[in-house]
């Protein structure tokens, strides 16, 4: 009851090529988030999916059935967008109407739906306010009850949580998630921010600049990236790159994850000079620059006490080190 | 208002500056509301001085609506007004939001070709105009004045509309047609009340000059049937004699239905319900 198949789809506006072919399939019941730097056709890919833009080539399945040439409204989907896009002339309840009421369900059915849906999303006292009166995260949650109510095949989210502050953001995340799991429903998820990637999502695809980079569950994709550019968008802070030549090493890159770095004050592998230190409480990191490897990031669970200008010697872990090749995919 | 950026002088001399050219821009039209309370002598021996209990006089008043058939110039002119505004406004609106909503081909160069309108005087027509009345038999109606009024107004309609038009939010529209609206309900419900106060600063600016015209009516619908107020004000105007008293009085009368309507557009103009809609 919800699965996608996109079939090497292309977008161009013009000359400019922003999607250039993707294939993806999810499967029913599945979260999956696209994620990739701004301008790297993620929206664009969510907007084809909905039918909001025409693709240039290839074919959108839901359920089986191509619906390429199919209107939003007969897709069976709904969108919560970054803005919440409520009616601004309607009343909360209406908003999340409008949309059963031009598909013809009945009264009653509406009324049903609507009651579940603002009961789940604790938003029965603010029914007949309308928009201008509610705050940001209401609104937002206006906006996926609005989604809710039309129990679509697939729920598409355009980067539901930007205009909400940050703690707003961690509370709305959570809802999100737990929504997936009541409603058990397929859900298309775009951000740029791979934290939210990496929480909410079953699967997550990379993309960047009109392609897919990788496909696969979050844990897959911080073990074992398939390329320079997935090392370096997944976690945080960034996996530090070497280049080969200066560690004499054959391949052209060595990645190394922050968090994959020890320091100790007598020996190591690379010396170097802390340039900066972040102190977070839970960890410190370390801006050091080494001798041999250059400027690197180092992780360092809890409290650690470095001056500007102290010498530090680096080790990283050899089994958590990753080889690029020229090309900027991960050697075996 | 803050003291940091304001400073006593500072607003001295702008509150001169503005007083100044209040009075300058409302001087003529006293002028003509004062004079048209005062006899033909009132008028000539102090044209600058208010009505006294001497020269008062409702002479005017009683003209016009004695003579012609005033009442039934300013319903030519209100129905010519009124019309012409909401056939501006509608397929000015919608136009503009073809322009600023779908991609086609040839979307910018059409864009250009309705701004013409702004920049060549549709006078420069004239006589094209009256032949292609002539030629459908529309003279003397007035729907020939509402047609060429419409033309008009158009362009500068839509150069402003879909400059606003594209503020709307995107997501908004989309969230329409993912709940089924169709490309009309998205228009008259969604975007139209957004651009609200665009669209009253776009009557405002097309119902002045429609409302002041002369040109058109004395061209194309002179009749006594389809005369508006200022061509039948004209009445008064002879080329030997001229009712001063009479022209004054019309021309006050005139200044009447634009400034209720001017009134109303005004409240859209300063109501912002945008509010809400987005972040």
């Amino acid at each position: 009851m919800g699965s996608l198949k996109i079939e090497n789809v292309k977008k161009a506006f013009g000359p400019v090529e922003v999607l250039k072919g993707i294939d993806l399939q999810v499967s029913d019941g599945e979260f999956v988030v696209f994620v990739g730097p701004s301008g790297c056709g993620k929206s664009t890919l969510l907007r084809v999916i909905a039918g909001l833009e025409d693709s240039t080539s290839g074919r959108v399945l839901i359920d089986g059935a191509d619906v390429s040439v199919t209107p939003p409204a007969k897709r069976g989907i709904a969108m919560v967008f970054q803005t919440y896009a409520l009616y601004p002339h309607l009343t909360v309840k209406n908003n999340m109407a409008l949309g059963l009421k031009q598909a013809g369900t009945p009264a009653a059915e509406i009324e049903r739906r609507i009651k579940i849906a603002s009961a789940m999303l604790s938003l029965e006292p603010y029914l007949e306010r309308r928009p201008a009166e509610l705050s940001g995260g209401q609104r937002q949650r206006v906006a996926i009850g609005r989604a809710v109510v039309r129990e679509p095949k697939l729920f598409l989210f355009d980067e539901p949580l930007s205009n909400l502050d940050a703690a707003l953001r961690v509370n709305t995340r959570l809802e999100i998630a737990q929504l997936h799991r009541r409603l058990k429903a397929t859900m298309i998820y775009v951000t740029h921010d791979q934290v939210e990637a990496m929480t909410l999502a079953d699967k997550i695809v990379v993309l960047n600049a009109g392609r897919i980079e990788q496909i696969g569950s979050p844990m897959e994709l911080y073990n074992s990236p398939a390329n320079e550019f997935v090392a370096g968008f997944i976690g945080s802070p960034k996996m530090n790159f070497i280049d080969g030549a200066r560690l004499g090493e054959t391949a052209k890159t060595i990645g190394v994850r922050p968090e994959h770095l020890t320091v100790d004050t007598k020996s190591g592998a690379w010396k170097g000079t802390v340039v900066h230190a972040e102190h977070l409480g839970a960890d410190t990191n370390l801006y050091l620059d080494c001798e041999k490897a250059g400027l690197i990031t180092v992780r360092i669970f809890g409290v650690y006490n470095a001056e500007p200008g102290a010498t530090l010697y680096t080790t990283p872990d050899a089994a958590k080190t990753y080889r690029f090749g020229a090309d900027g995919k991960v050697l075996k | 208002m803050s003291t940091a950026t304001r400073s006593l002088p500072r607003a001295l001399g702008a509150h001169a500056i503005l007083l100044t050219y209040t009075a300058i821009a409302l001087f003529p039209v006293i002028l003509v509301v004062m004079n048209s309370f005062k006899s033909r002598a009132g008028i000539f021996g102090a044209p600058l001085t208010p009505p006294t209990p001497k020269t008062f006089d409702l002479i005017g008043y009683t003209t016009v609506f004695g003579q012609g058939d005033f009442f039934h110039y300013f319903q030519n002119s209100l129905v010519v007004t009124v019309a012409s505004l909401f056939f501006v406004l509608l397929f000015g609106a919608m136009a503009a939001f073809a322009l600023s909503e779908y991609r086609f081909r040839g979307n910018t160069m059409m864009g250009l070709y309705l701004a013409l309108g702004i920049m060549i005087p549709i006078r420069l027509g004239t006589v094209a105009i009256l032949q292609l009345m002539v030629a459908t038999g529309l003279v003397n109606t007035l729907t020939a004045l509402i047609l060429v009024y419409t033309a008009q107004g158009l362009p500068l309609a839509i150069f402003i509309l879909s400059e606003f038009m594209k503020q709307v939010s995107d997501d908004l529209k989309n969230a329409g047609r993912i709940d089924g609206l169709s490309e009309y309900t998205i228009f008259f419900r969604l975007v139209l009340p957004l651009v609200r106060p665009s669209m009253a600063t776009v009557a405002v600016f097309t119902m002045i000059p429609i409302w002041n015209d002369l040109w058109f009516p004395l061209i194309l619908a002179p009749s006594e049937q389809t005369k508006t107020v200022t061509l039948g004000a004209q009445l008064f105007l002879g080329q030997f004699v001229t009712n001063w008293n009479a022209i004054l009085a019309a021309l006050s009368l005139a200044i009447l239905p634009v400034l209720i309507l001017y009134v109303i557009f005004s409240r859209q103009l300063i109501r912002g319900i945008t509010s809400g809609a987005v972040k």
